[in-house]
């Protein structure tokens, strides 16, 4: 006898969405599978962008990695390759990731701390010294100076002999979420855009199979729920867009330099489901609302990590298991490339035993599972079927509501969202206080005087002698530099943007002549200035 | 809920260095003025200097930090300095983000007041900050 659907004990998801009991044809009634679900590779993508996914090409592995200088990194970097890595992950510190040299004031103390230090081309150069470019492709977690470290791959590929055409790789790019949730913005959003949409028209022309801008989801981390997170990032993708329309571009020439990338949540099944109503959802915007004509326009190619935020410093090994369930929805949900945190991270940067776990993890799923050997396994279910109808939906109400409110610029300009996130966070956290959420061995399980100090002993260590050693090479690289030249340079760039021209060609030419990033971000600030938002609390 | 307090507790809450994961900063700041303090959130990319000068602007009783970075040590070391040059020990300090536990003793004989992670609910960074301001209330007079 079939069991009742009982309201009495209703469970949601994490974007709080409610769930049944079970699901069964009944629920799909609604649903076509030619013209909502589809084969792989055939529109709407629902089940994957590829035709045959992982059978013929796995996911990317892509840790990510960086710390202390370009040596330092690059030897990380040939290590993960060495096990099985295939694409690089570049971390940058915060010093670089804000426009500052390793002597600034405001980077004491940060250098080479959270990712690696760069401050000119010679550090770049370090950073992929032995590492082919022609073969491996690297991806840079960097946004406010996205176009100055564009600007050095392009320069260390071609003295590799890779020219510009072949150069693979993306730049995050996606200031929107600095605003929103990860706080690297310099300059105000205006001038922030400008720039971003450069880089994209840059690579439009040069470098097309780049991906000039991956549309991230931070926000996950920030306060706001897996199904909000991704209506955000197409809302943020098509601020992009309609600047690029604007400058007379086609879709079909912008769409296709546009990647996302986001985290997998704690919630197994709606993870799953918040991919495939994006894919979804991005190709029918695409077809149906820019009039895109080409595939390559509509596919949403996502990268997936697992959430950082919800690693937990009690405990800390059970974060693996945390992991795994994340790779697993991943891969599930059919991203093109994952990134798996370490354990430590939730209180480090990986030490080297803690990365060949989580990479390791990445080749167990690969080659022990069977799971690539067959496309969107989950496809059919009537649970996970209902529940992307259920997310398309949310993130379309999501949508049009920010869309009435005056669009996504002018929300983040005012601090609205950011303080709506916030106040959802707050919310969350007392319910985890409360114990009303669960977190095993935070408010369950917990142990008493858990030893924590013992998981330290494996952890990474910052070397603070890379400050040192950055300020020196830094000093020994302006000395030896054409300092008339670099000066010329940076005017040029300055009048380049007073002249509202696409600046890429003029930090390129900057770049290749070793100006430092604080050089030029300096000069960008002279006219623009550093953004300092409402706080807003 | 807001409760109005006689002397309600002061505290700076801040994001010192160039970390930009300001939401548990924000959140905790909601928590603090929940709980009756007033609370004054600087933002993001704020110096030693910043920091020391708007707390003795503000005539706060606490200062907060919040660092996610791993440059607590650098951080905290300039900022009690500052403090004792502004002849301004007096401030209570407390660090939250992501403190290792070996770095904690450090902090502490540098005259860090307390220090919280993400383990650390509300209720007992409130009860904390509270039960120390009443000890050194005992210890040093101030203006009701």
């Amino acid at each position: 006898m079939k069991p009742k659907d009982t309201d009495d004990a209703v469970r949601y998801t994490e974007s709080k969405l409610p769930l049944k009991t079970f699901y069964s044809p009944d629920d799909l009634k609604e649903t076509d599978y030619k013209r909502d679900i589809a084969d792989p590779g055939v529109f709407p993508y629902t089940r994957g962008i590829h035709p045959t996914m992982y059978r013929e090409r796995l996911w990317t592995i892509r840790q990510y990695a960086g710390f202390g200088s370009g040596e330092d990194a690059n030897a990380r970097y040939k290590f993960l390759l060495n096990q099985g890595q295939k694409g690089l992950n570049v971390a940058l510190d915060l010093p670089t990731q804000l426009g500052y040299d390793s002597d600034a004031p405001q980077a004491y103390g940060e250098v080479g701390r959270v990712g690696v230090a760069i401050d000119t081309l010679d550090d770049m150069e370090r950073l992929f010294d032995g590492i082919p470019l022609d073969k491996i492709s690297a991806a840079f977690t960097i946004n406010s100076t996205s176009s100055i470290i564009l600007a050095m791959y392009i320069a260390v590929a071609e003295k590799q002999g890779v020219s510009q055409d072949r150069i693979r790789g993306t730049v995050q790019n996606d200031i929107l979420k600095e605003y929103l949730a990860r706080g690297t913005y310099i300059f105000p959003p205006g001038p922030s855009i400008k720039l971003a949409c450069d880089i994209i028209e840059y690579c439009l022309k040069n470098i097309p199979r780049f991906n000039a801008v991956s549309i991230s989801g931070h926000m996950n981390e920030a306060g706001a729920t897996g199904v909000q997170t991704a209506a955000y990032m197409i809302l943020n993708a098509r601020v992009h867009i309609d600047d690029l329309l604007k400058r007379g571009f086609h879709i079909d020439q912008i769409a296709p330099l546009i990647a996302f990338f986001t985290t997998s949540k704690e919630h197994f099944f709606e993870s799953i489901a918040i991919v495939r109503a994006s894919r979804r959802l991005w190709a029918r915007l695409m077809k149906d609302k820019y009039k895109a004509k080409e595939k390559r326009s509509m596919l949403y190619r996502i990268g997936l990590a697992a959430d950082c935020g919800n690693l937990i410093g009690r405990q800390p090994l059970n974060n693996i298991t945390r992991i795994a369930t994340r790779a697993l929805s991943s891969i599930l949900a059919g991203a093109q490339a994952l990134a798996l945190p370490a354990y430590d991270e939730a209180y480090a940067i990986p030490s080297e035993e803690s990365a060949r776990i989580s990479l390791m993890m990445q080749h167990i799923l690969a080659d022990e599972t069977g799971i690539p050997d067959v496309v969107d396994p989950l496809g059919g279910s009537y649970y996970v079927e209902s529940l992307t109808n259920e997310c398309e939906k949310k993130m379309n109400q999501i949508i049009d509501d920010i869309e009435q409110r005056g669009g996504m610029l002018d929300l983040i300009e005012r601090g609205d969202i950011q303080r709506e996130l916030a106040q959802q966070l707050y919310e969350e956290q007392k319910n985890i206080q409360a114990a009303k959420k669960t977190v095993i061995g935070l408010n369950k399980y917990a142990l008493e005087d858990e030893d924590i100090a013992r998981y330290e002993s494996q952890m990474h260590e910052y070397d603070a002698s890379i400050q040192e050693r950055q300020i020196k090479t830094l000093n020994k690289i302006k000395s030896e530099r054409n300092n008339k030249e670099v000066n010329a340079l940076l005017k040029e760039l300055e009048l380049a943007f007073k002249r509202e021209e696409n600046v890429v060609p003029f930090i390129i030419r900057a770049v290749k002549e070793y100006a430092s990033i604080g050089e030029i971000v300096q000069t960008i600030e002279g006219l623009y200035g550093r953004f300092r938002p409402e706080t807003g609390v | 809920m807001s409760i109005a307090k006689k002397n309600p507790v002061r505290i700076l809450v801040s994001k010192p260095g160039l970390d930009g994961h300001d939401v548990g900063a924000r959140v905790v700041s909601m928590a603090f003025r929940d709980a009756g303090m007033e609370v004054i959130y600087t933002g993001l990319h704020q110096t030693p200097e910043q920091i020391v000068k708007s707390a003795l602007q503000e005539d706060v009783n606490v200062i907060g930090l919040s660092i996610l970075s791993g440059a607590h040590i650098p951080v905290c070391t300039r900022i009690m300095q500052l403090l004792k040059e502004k002849d301004a020990t007096d401030i209570l300090v407390v660090v939250g983000g992501v403190i290792p536990i070996r770095d904690r003793g450090q902090l502490q004989r540098l005259g860090i007041n307390g220090i919280f992670d993400q383990n650390s609910t509300f209720d007992h960074m409130v009860q904390f900050i509270e039960s120390q301001i009443k000890k050194a209330d005992k210890t040093n007079l101030r203006d009701p």
